[in-house]
């Protein structure tokens, strides 16, 4: 008999058996759905971040305070205002042509009869350009806003929603109350969103107005802490030389003599990246095993329905081989049963992938889940092999029986 | 390496044995059987149960192979075949009748015709079908799935997909062992016609007499023996003659009525 009789014949015992071959094929639908809707899942998570990373800026370095690695130095030197217009003259750090800095604290924000607490940005004026955040209403932080450490004060969305009910409201003009201090609102930014924590839930006011007004941030020797300097080089190509100036600039500065001893850390954006990939290369490995295992129940769940069947249908394989069916005629139609088991059930396990990725799609806007390609076409080669692989040793069992034992089979 | 022999005989069984090894012991079933089967005869075999006439009948079907001795099927030495050769000898040469039927659960009655036809990988299979199905009087029934057929309509569908491959020798093993005595009545008929019109050769195994006497010969196994191999003076015809009754049949067999129970009880 041909494989295309042998196919017909393997085609008409499912479809005798249909509930039996619907049953089988679940535990594919599922271990294949899996396997599609979590890697597009991976695939949608890593392409955010890797978007939400983008917009951070490609060759913007940030420096931040940080413990010494080594125990010969406790004390932290803070970083200040003055390091930060320091890196920007001649001949200090040549690589870098742009430096942002913020000091941050804690405060609670009233308006009218509405208050809450939220993040308070002290930031330099050029801290819109370097940091890529922009207003929707109103103007930015001016020079002589910072000059003057002036009362003014750039509001997020979630705070304009809280203080004033709408995200629609036009706070511009309005005074609102930062730690006891009124202040008048200049501007609203821009939605921005954010990973994990809002970034819209923010106050920006001039960096000054927060070391004096709101803080004492002033230092020994005159100038005043920052959280964060943020330097941007001239180019991607360049972020290392720049890394390399600003740490000799600050080393010298804070009296650091081994590099262990280092109170300061400087991310760059590969920094972030490694994070980044780090964290989306674990997703990922945890997505597949769970994919995969999904995969190996499905698979065995066929190999027990065609052991069953076997055993059920003994007596037809002893009838075949009566009416002269050869054991590879037995063999073949029992792969042929099972992969298609498996291949049907890839299919609508496909299926069941783009499903799902729809409705992730629609409950998550941040993520675009799409089908790649690559992931039904490996959803089809698995399927076959686990068709093949877990079909083949009850195929055989079948193909191997003796047509007078299995006809005597009650 | 198979010996041709002249296929005088459609059957040629030297000298066969057959031994079940069950653990230590040893269980021959068979103990030397000659048997020669010429074309067109009709022949039942007899005997006690257990007696080996399934045992023999797979041997003669290619379904089993004999311990000992040699078996011609129409000239060729089958007790030397390896799987793949007995697999076509079964798909070209015989024919199984089985008693429970054996047919796909599920399946239209033309398919189950057809199936031998596949494994042979012959064309016009539908076709061919469709003609045997008619020889056995079920062309009104070509689509009809077993559980809509009756026992010996059923019957008669394996005898079609018996018959379809127009193979040398029909074997069948207590064909009408599961049927009522009219449709066995039918059966016989069919095979009886199958038999005196296309020559069929004819093999099978049964316990009553009364089938038996529509064949042409009775050959009787007893202890993996055969013990008598006769002519049937006038075979009957299949529906013409009556069964005798049971009653008949018992007439003068026993001593005195008997009602069960204790005798007083009746009087
Ligand atoms: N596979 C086997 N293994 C061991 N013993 C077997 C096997 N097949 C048959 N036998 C034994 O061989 C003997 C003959 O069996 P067989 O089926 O040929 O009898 P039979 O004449 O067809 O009987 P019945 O009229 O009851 O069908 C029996 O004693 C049986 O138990
Ligand atoms: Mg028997």
């Amino acid at each position: 008999m041909d494989l295309a009789q042998t196919f017909r014949v393997a085609v008409e015992s499912l479809l005798i058996n249909r509930l039996r071959s619907v049953l089988t094929t679940l535990g594919i639908i599922i271990g294949v759905g899996a396997v599609i809707g979590l890697v597009s899942l991976g695939r949608a998570v890593e392409a955010f971040i890797a978007s939400e990373f983008n917009a951070l800026g490609s060759n913007i370095l940030q420096v931040t305070s940080a413990a010494p690695r080594s125990p010969t130095r406790d004390r932290i030197a803070p970083l200040t205002s003055r390091e930060a217009q320091t890196l920007l003259r001649p001949g200090v750090a040549p690589s870098v042509v742009a430096v942002a800095a913020e000091y941050q604290l804690f405060g609670q924000v009233v308006a009218r009869t509405n208050n809450t607490t939220t993040t308070i940005r002290g930031v330099s004026d050029n801290y819109g350009t370097v940091r890529n955040w922009a207003v929707s209403v109103g103007e930015f932080i001016t020079p002589q806003h910072v000059a003057d450490a002036a009362r003014v004060a750039l509001l997020g969305l979630d705070v304009v929603e809280r203080l004033y009910g709408s995200r629609d409201f036009n706070p511009v003009g309005e005074t609102i109350r930062l730690n006891q201090r009124s202040f008048t609102v200049i501007g609203v930014l821009t939605e921005r969103g954010g990973t994990f924590i809002s970034e819209d839930n923010v106050v920006l006011v001039p960096i000054t107005t927060a070391q004096s007004r709101l803080d004492n941030a002033r230092t020994p020797d005159g100038s005043f802490r920052v959280t964060t300097i943020y330097a941007q080089a001239r180019s991607e190509a360049e972020l290392p030389s720049a890394v390399e100036e600003i740490t000799q600039f600050l080393s010298e500065a804070h009296g650091v003599v081994f590099a262990d001893e280092q109170d300061f850390r400087i991310t760059t954006p590969s920094d972030i990246l490694g994070i980044v990939n780090q964290v989306s290369g674990v997703l990922t490995v945890f997505l597949a095993m769970i994919a995969g295992i999904s995969l190996l129940v499905g698979g065995i769940g066929i190999m027990n329905i065609m052991l069953v069947s076997v055993t059920e249908r003994t007596r037809e394989i002893g009838l075949r081989k009566a009416l002269g069916a050869r054991a590879s005629d037995i063999l073949n139609q029992f792969l042929i049963e099972s992969v298609l088991l498996s291949l049907v059930g890839g299919f609508f396990g496909i299926v069941l992938g783009g499903v799902a990725a729809a409705i992730g799609t629609a409950l998550i806007p941040q993520l675009t889940i799409t089908l790649s390609a690559d992931a039904v076409v490996l959803a089809t080669v698995v399927s076959t092999f686990v068709g093949v692989f877990f079909g083949y040793y009850p195929a055989r069992r079948a193909a191997n029986m003796r047509p007078i034992d299995a006809l005597r089979f009650e | 390496m198979s010996e041709k022999k002249p296929a005088k005989w459609v059957i040629d069984v030297r000298q066969i044995t057959k031994t079940y090894q069950m653990g230590d012991v040893k269980l021959q079933v068979l103990r030397g059987i000659d048997l020669r089967v010429a074309k067109g005869e009709f022949i039942s075999i007899m005997g006690p149960s257990g007696s080996g006439k399934s045992t023999l009948m797979n041997i003669l079907g290619a379904l089993d192979q004999p311990t000992s001795g040699q078996y011609f099927l129409d000239g060729v030495d089958v007790s030397k075949m390896s799987e793949a050769e007995l697999a076509r000898v079964r798909n070209r040469k015989i024919g199984f009748v089985f008693q429970s039927f054996n047919l796909l659960k599920r399946t239209e009655a033309i398919r189950q015709v057809e199936l031998p036809l596949m494994y042979a990988g012959v064309p016009n299979r539908t076709k061919r079908a469709k003609a045997a199905l008619e020889a056995v009087g079920l062309g009104a029934r070509l689509d009809h799935l077993p559980s809509e057929l009756s026992g010996g309509q059923q019957q008669r569908v394996a005898i079609a997909r018996a018959i379809v491959t127009e193979p040398a020798v029909i074997l069948a093993d207590e064909p009408t062992g599961n049927l009522d005595s009219r449709s066995g009545t039918e059966v016989m008929q069919i095979f009886q016609r199958l038999n005196r019109e296309k020559h069929i050769t004819t093999i099978f195994v049964t316990h009553d007499p009364w089938i038996a006497r529509h064949t042409n010969r009775v050959v009787m196994l007893r202890d993996g023996r055969v013990v008598a191999d006769q002519k049937v003076k006038a075979p009957l015809n299949a529906g013409e003659a009556e069964r005798p009754s049971e009653a008949e049949e018992l007439q003068g067999v026993f001593e005195e009525v008997y009602y069960g129970g204790k005798r007083e009880e009746y009087n």
